[in-house]
């Protein structure tokens, strides 16, 4: 007995020890954490419970048969963040520089099956070289099994990858087959292929900064939902984001009780929208006070800023909310746009969270870039994501709702279950200047008549009530009462009950 | 008396007017641009009328479009405010041809104090001491020079049409005369659409005081004490107090009966403000006469207790006044503070925008807080970007100061840049707390810009007590989230790590009813407070001393702002706090090969070329912004590589204007 004792005590050491002092040493000098203290920054202090300590590989080619590690590259295991059950997978840059073998993917397996078990999200902190090339196949086979259930977790459970290093080649697959992708700026890349292979094929000099660092992802090519600037406020704002999400697609939203009063009343937002409806304003405002404490949980800040997502709690349960931003390319929607809300209003009904949606929106963009683009197949996904989604939906027109982007920004007719407008909201085919230069184009040399017509135009369809007439806005609320309204429209349909008509499943525009 | 007054002004002083015309019950009529169509003003007045296109020169200034406004109204009066129309003897005139009373001077007492030099020569015959200068216009810049030389350096250049620091440049050479004469008279020109420029010895340490004057039409005209108005940047007046930590009863006499002789002279009536320099050995000099209501007059109407707008409606309705000079007792102290939409950490450079959140101080008798905007409106680049004055008092100094640094700490603005640490930290500042207080102060104590005031003392101490309790608040309340496991447990330790902007501070932690111990550095801080997660102001007690915190929580932590000092505030567990040591600091981007625009304004000229070889001082581009144009000038030798504006473009902050090889 004592003897075992001894044994566990020393197996333990060897995998708290990772790859040894100096390699440590060499990760911290890269400013990053090693795989273990990152869980400690992660976790509740004391909740990690770890498993799968005394796994190695199985390799015996190539020299591995004498480098044999406790844990071989990844720690994996379960705990809490404010108490609430999480499992976790934390690759080790220091052992085999976190190389994915067979047994490696295995311990990720085993979590991740327990987690769908028991209805808990999964995080992963990726830092790994890639494939154990000595295992080769074995390897492969591995990742193949941990996207396998990365896709059955999908809308199952929430899960998220925090990429802290490399992550490249058929790496990248896996977490971008989860829910959010949250990168470290100037310490982590993601790519399929690296810059040296590039060169070979295309001639061109990249660095991977360029090609697939924080900054890229975050910003040219969405690929990442999230960026920051170290480990440490990573791992503080991915415990701040978990707040947020459910446990799983059973639990329902968490509750985080506020002070905040659910009929506080905002008196500035009546002078948010600018008198000239060809003046921006700033929607994050409206978010922020509209959210309990001014807490806004911002999705995609740096990408596509003409459609604003992201969380917040309303009488501290969890909304999801879609904004078009008239700051950015006046609001209207576009490829990237389109594909940020369609992506995140998913999510959201996978886990049924209420979603929100405020709309000023002028259109689509136009252009040969966006029709070449697809942007009627990605306009599409949003379209189609709004008008499957069950959860509750309340939409606000703050100004714009013009054309077929009206329909596509959680109308009424989109199964919309509560449409609300200011009083400012102008809901039309188009803006009067253009809708007037169609109907009246043999007029069209007589400037003063046409600007007699657009101010006709105007008056008739630049206010909320023909739509109101019809029964696709049920109220004109005051911008000031916004919050108190949202909040009971949400207490209202707390125990909406909505299915779509059985299928395996449906054949969104991908 | 009136039945309805019309206020030819915007913003905080016209709001001003209406407040006290509405509570001697008569009517009000606000006057807007297309700017202000939202602004409180019009929201405040009974009445208001639209006076064209948001540049004051096409609306605010145009005598036409008030005098207008003034007959669609039927008002029988017009309060000008300051500013804009209100020392236009032009203006009165018209008014006073239409039969409409101006609530201000008569036209010829505004004439006469108007033009510098006039005002200089009429100061003289009436026995106020005057600065030794050079009474005639300034043809050209060698004249400039010439004259200059006459008087020696250093010498004031102004423009006689002048005010507010706007047309006036202090040389110290040639070199700088001549440039100086050049940029008064464009900035005169195009400010007052009058470009002449005068020259006077300039006093060096110099104290600005200002005597308040009221005359009626009956023969009564008395001073109602001074004003120190020594505190300024740019020739701009920052902050402002009655009485003056400076003088002596025997100097305050002297100075006002020589305003009152002054204001005699040229058959005063209304309030009105007599400026005088005075150096380092009480001598006082006269400066000139400003012939309207000044923006600085409430801190004289916290300690008489007199409402001077209400004084001059009633003047310029004919009564008499009952105030006799021997009743006239000064109460207390009174500090002005002037807000500003302007960075103090970017060299104040302007900031426009909306105010998505601006929640005053509570008013009380201590506290007045004078403003024209609320949540929600909007400081363009059209007018003046003042958000506030904030004005305190107190039964002595050291007491309004105090209220003061409190008021300033609970002015929570967000959405714009803001000038409040800077005035917390000027209050706060030795020096100022002493009262040895000179024109100069802010140039010679920050001769290297602002960046925040000291992190030390009381202000550390309370940074690091809140920033305890708030952390400790939030976390509970972060564990008091839905879905837990059972028997979760949150644990909170005794020792942490406080980092005040990266510098950490150990502390042990005692939680008591209603608050902590917290031990640093051998020294215990009792912190007591009932804040509560996602209040932006903290406000209790540190030691028994009242504190007020701003809060604005970020994802590591809090952002605080207290007592002049804005940090970052983050509460670690010593584990964490090591982690955190390990990660690493990261340079801001250089922009040392850019010239980038400090502020958002028009290019004026761009006076050089790519390719260029540049000395260090050379004048590389002239933006103007809020009507100044600020010269932009090489930091260092080098060579244009490009450049990326022209004259006329409307640049944002931080454009690149040029790029250096």
């Amino acid at each position: 007995m004592q003897e075992i004792l001894r044994q566990l005590e020393m197996k333990r050491a060897a995998a708290r020890a990772g790859g040894g002092e100096k390699r440590i040493q060499t990760q911290h000098a890269k400013g990053k954490l090693t795989a273990r203290e990152r869980l400690e920054l992660l976790l509740d202090s004391h909740s990690f419970e770890e498993y799968d300590m005394f796994v190695e590989h199985r390799c015996e080619d190539f020299g591995m048969a004498e480098q044999r590690i406790p844990g071989d590259g990844v720690v994996t295991g379960w705990g809490t963040i404010n108490g609430r059950l999480v499992f976790v997978f934390s690759q080790d840059f220091t052992v085999f520089g976190g190389s994915l073998s067979e047994a490696h993917a295995e311990k990720i397996c085993k979590i991740m099956d327990q987690a769908m078990k028991t209805g808990a999200p999964v995080i992963g902190l990726n830092d790994s070289g890639g494939a154990r090339i000595q295992e080769g196949v074995a390897s492969l086979g591995g990742y193949a099994e941990v996207f396998q259930r990365n896709v059955l977790a999908s809308g199952v459970v929430p899960q998220i990858s925090v990429i802290m290093g490399p992550c490249a080649g058929g790496a990248v697959y896996s977490p971008a087959m989860t829910d959010f992708i949250c990168m470290v700026r100037d310490s982590s890349y993601m790519y399929v292929t690296g810059p040296d292979v590039v060169k070979t094929v295309t001639q061109e000099e990249v660095t991977h900064e360029e090609l697939g660092g924080a900054s890229t992802h975050s910003r040219i090519s969405g690929v990442a939902d999230l960026a920051f600037e170290n480990d440490v406020e990573a791992l503080a704002q991915i415990r701040r984001l978990f707040d947020f999400l459910p446990l799983s697609n059973r639990s329902g939203v968490p509750l985080r009780p506020t002070d905040d009063p659910v009929d506080r009343v905002e008196d500035s937002l009546d002078t948010l929208v600018p008198a000239n409806p060809n003046k921006p304003y700033d929607i994050k405002e409206l978010l922020e006070k509209v959210v309990d404490d001014g807490d806004f949980y911002e999705i995609q800040p740096e990408f596509a800023g003409n459609i604003v997502i992201g969380f917040g709690r309303i009488d501290g349960a969890t909304v999801g909310f879609v904004a078009n931003q008239p700051m950015v390319l006046a609001g209207c929607l576009d490829i990237n746009s389109a594909r940020k809300g369609a992506r995140f209003v998913r999510f959201c009904d996978c886990f049924s969270i209420p979603i929100v949606t405020f709309v000023d929106v002028p259109g689509f963009l136009p252009g040969t870039a966006q029709e070449y683009g697809a942007i009627i197949m990605h306009g599409a996904k949003l379209l189609y994501a709004y008008a499957e989604a069950t959860v509750p939906k309340v939409t606000v027109i703050t100004r714009k709702a013009y054309g077929g982007a009206y329909d596509v920004m959680a109308s009424k007719h989109l199964r919309g279950d509560v449409n609300f407008a200011w009083p400012a909201a102008e809901i039309a085919v188009m803006g009067a200047k253009g809708a007037v230069e169609i109907i009246f184009r043999s007029e069209l040399d007589n400037p003063d008549r046409i600007e007699e017509l657009t101010r006709e135009y105007g008056e008739t369809f630049a206010n909320p009530f023909i739509a109101g007439k019809r029964g696709y806005i049920d109220d004109v609320i005051l911008p000031h009462s916004t919050r108190r309204r949202l909040a009971r429209a949400l207490t209202m349909l707390k125990n909406k009950k909505l299915d779509n008509p059985w299928k395996k499943h449906g054949n969104i525009p991908l | 008396m009136f039945s309805k007054i019309l206020i030819a002004n915007r913003g905080e002083i016209a709001c001003r007017v209406i407040r006290t015309a509405r509570a001697m019950g008569i009517g009000t009529v606000a006057v807007f641009s297309e700017a202000d169509a939202n602004a409180l003003h019009v929201e405040e007045a009974d009445e208001a009328i639209a006076i064209g296109p948001a540049p004051a020169a096409e609306s605010y200034l145009v005598s036409e479009r008030i005098l207008d406004a003034v007959r669609r109204s039927g008002a029988d009066a017009v309060h000008p405010g300051y500013g804009f129309l209100s020392e236009n003897a032009a203006f009165a005139r018209a008014l006073a041809d239409r039969g409409v009373t101006f609530i201000g001077p008569p036209v010829g007492a505004i004439e006469a104090m108007g033009d510098k030099i006039a005002s200089k020569k009429l100061a003289l015959k009436a026995g106020v001491n005057s600065v030794p200068g050079h009474l005639e216009v300034l043809r050209d810049a060698d004249d400039a020079v010439r004259v200059a030389g006459q008087l020696g350096y250093p010498v004031m250049l102004k423009a006689s049409a002048g005010g507010g620091g706007k047309g006036m440049r202090v040389a110290f050479n040639e070199t700088e005369a001549r440039e100086g004469f050049t940029s008064a008279v464009n900035e005169a020109k195009s400010s007052f659409a009058d470009d002449r420029i005068f020259a006077e010895k300039f006093i060096e340490q110099p104290r600005h005081i200002e005597i308040q004057i009221l005359a009626d039409g009956h023969g009564n005209c008395i001073y109602l004490g001074e004003r120190e108005c020594s505190i300024q940047r740019r020739h701009q007046k920052v902050i402002e107090e009655a009485p003056s930590p400076f003088l002596d009863a025997v100097t305050r006499q002297a100075m006002g009966e020589q305003a009152v002789a002054l204001a005699r002279a040229v058959d005063y009536r209304s309030a009105g403000t007599v400026e005088f320099i005075v150096d380092k050995d009480r001598n006082f000099y006269f400066l000139e006469m400003n012939t309207r209501l000044q923006v600085e007059h409430p801190v004289t109407e916290m300690v008489y207790g007199v409402d001077l707008v209400e004084q001059m409606i009633r003047i310029a309705a004919g009564g008499a006044m009952t105030l006799r000079q021997d009743d006239l007792r000064a109460d207390g102290w009174a500090i002005e503070c002037r807000l500003y939409a302007e960075d103090p950490y970017r060299n104040f450079m302007p900031s426009i925008g909306r105010l998505a959140r601006c929640r005053p101080p509570a008013r009380t008798a201590a506290v007045r807080v004078d403003t024209g905007v609320i949540e929600g409106s909007e400081i363009t680049m059209y007018y003046d970007p003042m958000i506030a004055k904030l004005i305190t008092k107190g039964r002595d100094r050291a007491e309004a100061i105090a209220a003061m640094r409190a008021a300033l700490d609970s002015y929570y603005v967000r959405g714009i840049n803001h000038n409040m640490s800077f005035l917390s930290a000027l209050i706060s500042h030795p020096r100022f707390i002493e009262g040895r207080l000179t024109t100069a102060f802010i140039d010679e104590e920050y001769p290297d810009g602002f960046a925040g005031a000291p992190r030390e003392g009381p202000v550390l101490d309370a940074l690091v007590a809140a920033g305890v309790l708030m952390h400790w608040r939030k976390a509970q309340r972060e564990a008091s989230i839905s879905g837990q496991l059972a028997h979760h447990r949150p644990t909170f330790g005794a020792a942490w790590v406080v980092a005040v902007d990266g510098d950490n501070h150990a502390v042990g932690v005692e939680g008591v009813e209603d608050g902590f111990d917290v031990a640093l550095a051998g020294r215990l801080l009792a912190v007591r407070s009932y804040w509560r997660p996602g209040q932006r102001l903290f406000t209790g007690t540190v030691n028994g001393h009242h504190v007020t915190i701003q809060a604005d929580p970020e994802a590591a932590g809090f952002r605080l702002h207290h007592g002049g000092v804005g940090a970052l505030v983050t509460v670690r567990s010593p584990r964490a706090a090591e982690l955190a040591a390990l990660m690493p600091h990261k340079a801001p981007p250089d922009t040392s090969k850019y010239l980038l625009c400090p502020m958002p304004g028009l290019v004026v000229s761009l006076n050089v070329a790519a390719g260029d070889e540049v000395k260090v001082g050379q004048t590389l581009a002239v933006v103007e912004a809020m009507k100044m144009e600020n010269i932009l000038r090489a930091e260092r030798d080098g060579v244009i590589a490009a450049v990326n504006a022209a004259p006329g473009d409307s640049l944002a902050v931080d454009d690149v204007i040029l790029e250096f090889e």
